[in-house]
């Protein structure tokens, strides 16, 4: 199997603080992968190692085959981000933006166009497409941002919260567009503190305090903990100190994934 | 796996970028009409302003008189003074006392204080008294006023004397060169000219880059294969283009509006802004990095910035004339050495071989701008 | 921030204030010497002796000098004729040629002020050596003119410049950080929220600028400390005026730096014109160069000038002593701005929403 993600005691403090502790995993090619955890607990940090723009303490990480001490240039032409934050410019159109990061990806000015036709269609954004992205609602600009982040068909791509603050019907429609990419070959890595989200993963980590604390397969990580959903899942195991519960430190291998065409379990 | 076009070693694809970079840039100055607007009017307007305002000349200096002795001599004195574009006859007074309360009114900046029998002893004894009592609270400006009425005066007596020839004496020519009419725009219009580009070239880059920190973009960029340095590069040079139709239009209006000689070769003049326009600009890199925010950014290139760029560039105040520390603090103010250049190229006419010890040290400055902030970059990506 | 706040101006309130000098000194002076008599060697070691010129360079010709002078390496050049001694004896008089560096046009006046002075006590000597009872002659008339230098007799700029960098330097803090502060909160769109609370405009306002003026009382406080300790700067008037004075001042800086916020949409938008204003209201106070010397309407434009009366009241109360009488118009002209500003801008906060 193709481990484009290897993590093994990957570790960031900040003075003494340790943001994110001694994680462990990997993350097989044309997976979709959750990365869960409340507010601060480290999920943000952890992506920012493995996309080489913080560097960690101690602990090793490879992505798409390359080290991220050593290779962190390599990394990010192989990969794709959207960030946590809104992250494109209000102050240009559509058009422009997509030309941009088309542009900073190098895409020839062809495929840039091909490229921006095909997305704006897509996206259904054909009457905005010459508007500021300042003036769209948030769930467009969302949608937006992330086909952006797949602008130039990465490897991987990296996901930070990207329903945050948006309403059910555009997150849904969102993670329609994940499975699509998904099922393009392209492997996703997404942290969402929605727990309910976590059930359109192929394999979730939960971190609490920094520490990954369970990580499974949705339907696995229920049987483990004798939940309903992964809400309770994860209730469970933010209310119980962690040392009790069983640990999931990438020693599952979810024998069962699939990595030809899986069916949204929204059942599109 | 759709597969990646080939992303580096091509040169064409590096322009490519590049240029996209900077379009994405024009865009975000020509959509801000205001700031647009602000950033090249507020330039012409400054010039304009301080091209007339400011002179550390005197002018129209209110005065009062204390004559005790109101004879003829006394008389042609005060005349003659109140006849000079110096001053202006505001007051006469009567008594001793009345000198502190002129002065703590604010009303007067000095008075002249003419002894009892002025004229008879000047004829009596060869020799009378005046006393030039200035409000030194401002004593930069009490010097100029005691030094233009001495001169007055002296004036005067070589009136007086005039029939006596004085045997034995050396008389000096003295020649004004570089600017014969000591014309005070001269001095200033290069220093405002500095501060301006300066201060507009800095606010710019460390705004626009810490702006893009704020809202996030930052991140992405840095995570696209571009590289830190081709990032800044990209966003700079839109700024540069900026800066030097500023600094055009400030040239114009200096030669057009005040008669701002330019001897040297207009060429050179061109070049070494453009010099000292890539150096304030990468002062502003620089600051962008160590600051997270705009309002930091602007802290430090305002507060950092604004007044020993005024007071330590020469802008005003005479380098030679401070403190040897201060002097030689004052070498690691860019303005000052362009402030330098400026003078050379415009009033004394000279080319590159007076002036390439300045150039050299701001280009210097530049490189070593750079270099910390490419090396902050880095640390700044923890 | 912080730092930026507090450390960064006293640092320059510190170190520049020493800067803001018109004195003339340290002249960059060369000569050069075609006679090569004991009298023009006596007359170049006047020029040694005096404090006033530095670095004496000897140059072969007048093209070395003048090319030094392009370089700027001197100021002025003092070019003695061939024959000088001689003519002196024979014809009674000589001439001298003197060459000044007139690009800063006020110090170049002064030191030909500083050059005549040293010829003219030259000329003296020469004459009680060269004099003959034959030449005696009708004595010249003098006027003798006293400088006195009220207030600070030493001419010390310090006492006079640190005050006024100070208030420079509360001035521009306080109106960055009011000027930015209602557009930040625009920009990150923290505005609406508190629009949308109960909270009264007036009360937002006041709970925003408090802050400001805490601090720039603050600023204030500790520079005046500093003035007192390290340059010994006098306090002749009442302490309490000057405080009162100030926290109108403070007012009137908070009132434009709002209304600048609440007019601009970017924080770019609001730095750009707070620079502009500052760079106005430093160079047209009157701290750096004299109100007097400018043309009228420029005179006219400083009224509009908080720096300038800030520069006034201070003046007259610290280093003059004056009372709450002699400052009443720059008190009520500040009280007046203070309230216009303010007003403006309660107004102008009303609009933005
Ligand atoms: N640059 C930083 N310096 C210090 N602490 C940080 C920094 N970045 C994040 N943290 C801390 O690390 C913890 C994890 O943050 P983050 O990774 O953003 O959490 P998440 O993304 O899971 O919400 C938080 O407590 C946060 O305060
Ligand atoms: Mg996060």
């Amino acid at each position: 199997m193709n481990k484009v993600i290897q993590v093994e005691g990957l570790t960031k403090m900040f003075g003494d603080f340790t943001a994110v502790d001694a994680i462990t995993f990997d993350v097989k090619k044309g997976e979709i992968f959750g990365f869960l955890g409340a507010n601060g607990a480290g999920k943000t940090t952890a992506m920012k190692m493995l996309i080489g723009i913080s560097n960690p303490t101690s602990g090793k990480a490879t992505v798409a085959g390359f080290d991220v001490y050593t290779h962190a240039e390599d990394i990010k032409k192989n990969i794709g981000y959207m960030s946590q934050k809104f992250a494109l410019y209000d102050d240009l159109t559509v058009k422009e933006n997509i030309t941009f990061f088309g542009g900073i990806y190098g895409l020839s000015r062809k495929r840039i166009k091909e490229k921006s036709e095909a997305l704006i269609k897509e996206l259904g954004l054909e009457k905005v497409a010459s508007q500021l992205v300042g003036s769209l609602p948030l769930g467009w600009k969302q949608k937006l941002s992330f086909s952006v982040a797949l602008i130039h068909d990465p490897k991987i791509v990296f996901l930070d919260e990207p329903t945050g603050g948006v309403d059910p019907i555009t997150r849904r429609q969102f993670w329609e567009m994940i499975y699509k990419a998904a099922n393009q070959g392209t492997t996703v890595f997404v942290t969402t503190h929605y727990m309910d989200e976590a059930e359109y993963c192929d394999r979730v980590s939960i971190m609490v305090n920094g520490k990954i604390e369970a990580l499974d397969t949705p339907k696995k990580l229920k049987e483990q903990f004798q939940a309903e959903s992964m809400n309770d899942v994860f209730l469970k195991l933010a209310r119980s100190p962690s040392p009790a519960l069983p640990k999931g430190k990438g020693v599952n291998v979810g024998e069962n994934y699939n990595n030809g065409t899986k069916s949204s379990p929204l059942g599109s | 796996m759709a597969q990646n076009p080939p992303l580096w070693g091509v040169r064409g694809a590096f322009m490519k970028r590049f240029i996209g970079f900077i379009k994405k840039e024009f865009y975000h100055i020509f959509r801000d009409r205001r700031s647009l607007f602000i950033l090249f009017g507020m330039p012409i307007a400054q010039i304009l302003l301080f091209g007339f305002a400011i002179t550390n000349e005197i002018n129209n200096v209110d005065i009062a008189i204390l004559d005790h002795s109101k004879d003829n001599t006394t008389e042609e004195i005060i005349n003659k003074i109140a006849a000079s574009k110096y001053f202006s006859i505001k007051q006469m007074i009567t008594r001793e006392a009345d000198i502190a309360s002129v002065f703590q009114k604010g009303q007067v900046k000095a008075v002249l204080n003419f002894e009892k029998d002025f004229g008879r002893n000047l004829i009596k004894d060869h020799k009378a008294t005046i006393q030039i009592i200035t409000d030194a609270t401002d004593p930069n400006t009490a010097n100029t006023i005691t030094n233009y009425l001495n001169a007055i005066l002296q004036q005067y007596q070589k009136e007086l004397n005039k029939d006596i020839t004085i045997a034995y004496q050396i008389i000096p020519q003295t020649r004004m060169v570089y600017n014969p009419e000591l014309k005070s725009v001269y001095m200033f219009v290069p220093g405002v000219m500095t501060i301006i580009l300066m201060l507009v070239s800095a606010m710019m880059t460390s705004i626009s880059i810490t702006r893009e920190k704020e809202l996030g973009t930052m991140e992405i960029l840095l995570v696209s294969p571009l590289k830190p340095f081709q990032v800044i590069i990209g966003k700079v040079i839109p700024y540069i283009f900026l800066s030097i139709i500023n600094a055009v239009v400030i040239v114009m209006l200096s030669i057009f509006i005040f008669n701002m000689p330019v001897q040297g070769s207009l060429i050179l003049l061109g070049l070494e802004s453009v010099l000292f326009i890539i150096t304030s600009l990468a002062l502003g890199i620089l600051i962008s990095t160590i600051s997270a925010t705009q309002q930091t950014a602007m802290m430090i290139s305002l507060m950092g910035l604004m007044l020993p760029v005024i007071l330590l560039s020469g802008f005003i105040f005479p380098i030679s004339s401070m403190p040897m520390p201060l002097q030689i603090i004052s070498n690691i103010i860019p303005a000052k050495w362009f402030i330098i250049i400026l003078k050379a190229i415009m009033l004394k006419g000279v080319g590159m071989q007076f002036i390439w010890k300045e150039t050299l040290i701001l280009l210097g400055m530049t490189v070593f701008f750079i270099a910390l902030s490419v090396k902050k970059y880095r640390i700044r990506l923890e | 921030m912080l730092p930026i706040i507090f450390v960064l101006p006293l640092l320059q309130l510190v170190i520049l204030s020493n800067a803001a000098t018109f004195e003339v000194k340290n002249i960059k002076f060369g000569y050069i010497d075609n006679d090569h008599s004991s009298t023009s060697r006596a007359l170049i070691e006047k020029f040694n002796a005096s404090t006033y010129f530095d670095v004496l360079t000897d140059f072969p010709s007048e093209a070395k000098a003048s090319s030094a002078m392009l370089k700027g390496e001197i100021d002025v050049v003092l070019e003695i004729p061939r024959h000088f001694a001689r003519d002196l004896q024979k014809e009674k008089h000589s001439s001298l040629g003197v060459t000044i560096n007139a690009i800063d046009g006020a110090a170049a006046g002064v030191e030909n002020v500083y050059i005549t002075q040293i010829i003219q006590s030259y000329n003296k000597n020469i004459r009680t050596d060269l004099a003959q009872i034959s030449d005696a002659q009708i004595q010249p008339v003098i006027i003798d003119a006293i400088p006195l230098f009220w207030y600070n007799e030493t001419l010390n700029y310090k006492t006079f410049m640190v005050p006024g960098i100070l208030v420079l330097l509360v001035t521009m803090i306080t109106l960055f950080l009011s000027g930015m502060n209602i557009v930040r909160e625009k920009e990150i769109g923290t505005l609406e929220q508190i629009n949308v609370t109960p909270i009264k405009k007036s009360q937002f306002i006041i709970g925003k600028l408090f802050p400001f003026w805490v601090i720039g009382m603050g600023l204030l406080t500790v520079g005046l400390i500093l003035a007192r300790l390290i340059f010994n700067v006098p306090m002749l008037g009442s302490l309490a005026l000057m405080y009162v004075y100030t926290s109108i001042y403070i007012l009137v800086v908070l009132g434009i730096g709002l209304f600048i916020s609440n007019f601009t949409d970017t924080q770019q938008q609001a730095m750009f014109i707070a620079w502009f204003f500052v760079v106005i209201f430093i160079l047209m106070s009157g701290l750096f160069t004299p109100i007097e010397s400018m043309p009228k309407w420029a005179q006219i434009i400083t009224e509009f000038n908080p720096i300038k009366y800030y520069v006034e009241v201070m003046r007259m109360v610290m280093l003059k002593g004056s009372g709450f009488k002699d400052i009443l118009p720059q008190l009520i002209k500040t009280l007046v701005y203070a309230i216009v500003m303010n007003g403006l801008a309660v107004w102008s906060y009303k609009k933005t929403i």
